[in-house]
């Protein structure tokens, strides 16, 4: 009865991302014979490992914002504390107190990055648990603070620096993966374990899902949300750390949107902006999906502005499938 | 007698989903100016006949007929429009609104261009209140009024349409006693308008104060329709259940220790003051009184949720700060609240995880949650208070309000607290699964458990306390131990009567 409507919907709601890309990647092989500039397929082993790498920013990020979204927050500052990491780590490169480091100023700048954005992260936190206001302006406010601070930085200036060491490393390929995708596996890997495995993951479930009861059951709410938006944090400025080593150079404006993308795809994988429900491994899919429309949508000619128009498209459409399927499963009543 | 000619009258109704036949077969008929129970356990099927005669559901088999004639009901504003109205136990009303609007909300009078007539509006309004006799006018905010009187707002609501039939689904839940008479009124005066009245409710007492039938149902089917001056709670009870149920006092007594729990001049506000009590190992100390006597807010103040302005709470003699749920987890006082689905469970989580959500801390392996040591508490509690699910991954949202609450009471078993306070046990639950859990709340006094209850219903309280503390406005007024207590002195102690003033 019910549950078996239920249990189908989820099928395929879970399931739904994965039919998605599936999806895609007939459709592009399939348009890219006929209208694709390149003579190579689209499926082309190549181009998909190209695909992951390039996943990898916006996936890294993807993966902290599923956590503070489960837990029923949501963090807009991620492409500010984005381009912040970027700039601490590549400026602090140059600083004379680590002249004498010589490569080993690698790692120090790193640290520096990754605390940066821990530390950014547990700012809205605190901000988070002690005011009480909602995340979505406290992060909104501290996305426009954020993002002063990096004109602050260098005003309308590029900050650059390139270290080959860096590059040689990011660019290296390891069974057939860069390492930013690399990055991207061992993220995932761990954040799917943090959430399904630990009883950080647990709380953050029954947080999102019911926070009052969570209260009553002794979890320490406040504290939990800071350490996910410390997590999230961290996860902005690895993400910045892994494709700025390659890139060596940082525009005031990177990072901008990010937010949005990070957004859009974990709500494509199914995670619920009221918080409770989601799936790390789902939000991967979404990233990868995202990734391949874009890819996709240029290997067949379309420009830039296409790419934004059907991506929103999509994302409208597949929100209002998911939202048919559950209304069927729990036979909500129309509104 | 002459022969009515109902009003309403449902006529073989069936209603399968894929696996399950919620309904069998099931008639019933509302005659005009009765007042009609309908019974059931949770889960019998009362539910989806209600949504079947209000158009959320079309029957499989079987006829809807209003007025002698077939109809088929395509949605809920249909049956509105076709004269069946329903009070749902959840309010749905918009609480920025005032009465008026939410009252015609979605047909507000209209002038010219469009604009709201706001005189009619009123006027319209005002007369249907006066018939209710309320002591609130069109223009209240409906958030300032009590839920009593929102309540009210509903019923007018239904009274906009020229009512053949009202459906009231449990309209006491969430009401006082004082409150509950004047919804009885309303009722009887619904009746001698020639209204047919469906009343669902799960409390035997209201059932045989207003009703004239009842009809029952089971596991989907028709149990049949009696005269309520025919049967007793007994023989209803039989009716619903399919067995004997023993709804006595219980006078089983066994050894007292220790106080667990002592509480000395505790204020909080305007919410309660200077309460002084204690509750033993091996005891239930039940606490009674009105809604807003301060019940909830001292539970509330022990188990960390408020901070309490002056007084002291000791623990096993000790006198201990209790700031959050975190700190008196700490001090082995668990608290199983009022509202289990919005304070108690994680709804959308399955079983285990909710019975195991307050410890899971303690059941690491490594930095991993033992899942077998999970599956080992959720087995046990499972047992223990016969809690039935098909298994541990069932969703907690889609067992039925009894088990639930044993989840809930497993939960917090499960921690092996000292002192367990439960805010009403059992309410929304239905009559078989409510004496398992009074028994169960002896049975754990028994075994040791210092045991408060607070409740709203007399016989709950009578049922299973050793000792009463009944609560006026804020304040304790006597407490009775289980010899003393009459339902007389207890009435007159949650009034406000001290006790040289009660008869």
């Amino acid at each position: 009865m019910k549950l078996e409507a239920g249990k189908l919907s989820k099928y395929l709601t879970g399931g739904a991302i994965w039919g998605f890309i599936v999806l895609e990647l007939v459709f592009f092989s399939i348009a890219g014979e006929f209208f694709s500039v390149s003579e190579k397929a689209f499926m082309d082993v190549d181009n998909m490992l190209l695909l992951l790498k390039q996943s990898a920013p916006i996936g890294i990020i993807a993966m902290g914002m599923t956590i503070v979204m489960v837990n029923g927050n949501i963090d807009l500052s991620v492409g500010a504390i984005y381009a912040i990491c970027a700039i601490v780590l590549l400026d602090s490169m140059t600083w004379t107190m680590f002249a004498g480091l010589g490569n080993w100023v690698i790692p120090v700048a790193w640290c520096l990055a990754l605390l940066t954005g821990v530390v950014l992260g547990a700012i809205n936190g605190l901000i988070v648990w002690k005011t009480g206001v909602d995340a979505f302006i406290v992060t909104l406010g501290s996305m426009l603070g954020y993002r002063g601070l990096v004109f602050m930085y260098n005003g309308e200036q590029p900050t650059s620096h390139l270290n080959w060491t860096l590059v040689d490393f990011a660019e290296a390929q390891f069974l057939g993966f860069h390492t930013a995708t690399w990055f991207l596996i061992v993220v995932t890997a761990v954040i799917w374990f943090v959430m399904t495995r630990t009883v950080h993951g647990r709380n953050a479930y029954a947080i999102g899902n019911n926070r009052e009861a969570a209260v009553n059951a002794g979890i320490r709410v406040g504290p939990h949300m800071m350490i996910n938006f410390m997590i999230i944090g961290f996860l902005a400025a690895l993400s910045a750390v892994v494709f700025y080593s390659e890139s060596g150079s940082v525009n005031p404006n990177d990072g901008q949107l990010y937010e949005l993308w990070v957004i859009t795809a974990v709500v494509l994988g199914g995670t619920k902006l009221t918080g409770g429900a989601g799936s790390i491994i789902s939000t991967f899919g979404g990233v990868v999906a995202i990734q391949l429309l874009r890819k996709g949508l240029s290997h067949i000619g379309a420009d830039t502005s296409t790419v934004n128009l059907v991506i929103g498209l999509i994302l409208i459409a597949v929100l209002f499938l998911d939202r048919q399927l559950n209304v069927k499963g729990k036979e909500e009543l129309n509104v | 007698m002459t022969v009515q000619t109902p009003v309403l009258r449902l006529k073989d109704i069936v209603k399968t989903f894929p696996g399950v036949r919620a309904l069998d077969g099931v008639s019933l008929s509302i005659l005009p100016g009765e007042v009609h129970a309908l019974m059931g356990e949770n889960g019998a099927g009362k539910s989806t006949l209600m949504k079947v005669l209000g158009g959320i559901h079309q029957p499989d088999e079987g006829q809807i007929i209003v007025d002698e004639e077939p109809v088929v009901m395509a949605g809920p504003l249909d049956a509105k429009a076709k004269g069946i109205v329903f009070i749902h136990q959840e309010l749905s009303l918009a609480d920025e609104l005032s009465v008026a609007e939410n009252i015609y909300l979605g047909e507000l009078p209209r002038k010219r261009f469009g604009l709201v007539d706001w005189q009619q509006l009123e006027a319209k309004t005002n007369a249907i209140l006066s018939k209710l006799k309320v002591g609130f006018d069109a223009a209240t905010r409906v958030g300032d009024l009590s839920i009593a009187n929102q309540q009210m707002v509903e019923i007018a609501r239904a009274l906009t349409v020229d009512a053949k039939a009202v459906v009231f689904d449990e309209p006491t839940a969430s009401l006082t006693d004082a409150e509950k008479v004047v919804l009885f009124e309303v009722i009887a005066d619904l009746q001698s308008q020639g209204v047919g009245i469906a009343y669902i409710s799960h409390r035997m007492e209201e059932i045989f104060k207003i009703t004239d039938r009842i009809s029952v149902l089971r596991d989907g089917q028709y149990q049949g329709t009696v005269n309520t001056v025919d049967v007793n709670e007994e023989s209803v009870t039989q009716m619903m259940i399919g067995r004997k149920l023993d709804l006595t006092r219980n006078e089983q007594r066994h050894e007292i220790g220790e106080v667990a729990l002592e509480v000395r001049d505790l204020s909080c506000g305007d919410l309660y003051r200077d309460v002084s009590f204690e509750v033993r190992r091996g005891e239930v100390l039940g606490f009674y009184g009105l809604v807003g006597a301060g019940r909830t807010e001292i539970a509330e103040t022990l188990f960390g949720l408020r901070t309490p302005s002056s007084g002291s709470i000791l623990i096993d003699g000790e006198e201990v700060r209790i700031n959050s749920p975190h700190d008196a987890i700490e001090r082995r006082i668990s608290l199983v609240p009022e509202d289990r689905k919005a304070q108690g469970l994680v709804l959308g989580m399955n079983c285990r995880d909710n019975m195991t959500l307050p410890q899971i801390a303690d059941l690491k392996s490594g930095p991993f949650v033992a899942e077998s040591a999970e599956l080992e508490i959720f087995d046990e509690y499972r047992e223990k208070l016969d809690i039935r699910t098909p298994g541990w991954k069932q969703t907690v949202g889609n067992l039925s309000g009894g088990n639930q609450q044993k989840i809930v009471i497993g939960k917090w078993l499960s921690m092996r607290p000292d002192v367990l306070i439960v805010d009403e046990p059992t309410r929304g639950i239905d009559v078989g699964s409510k004496a398992e859990i009074h028994n169960l709340l002896r049975e754990l006094a028994a075994q040791g458990y210092a045991v408060i209850v607070i409740s709203s219903e007399m016989p709950e309280v009578l049922h299973v306390a050793d000792r009463i503390v009944a609560m006026y406005s804020g304040q304790i007024m006597r407490t009775f131990t289980s010899e003393e207590v009459t339902e007389e002195n207890l009435i007159s102690a949650i009034s406000g009567l001290r006790l040289d003033q009660a008869v």
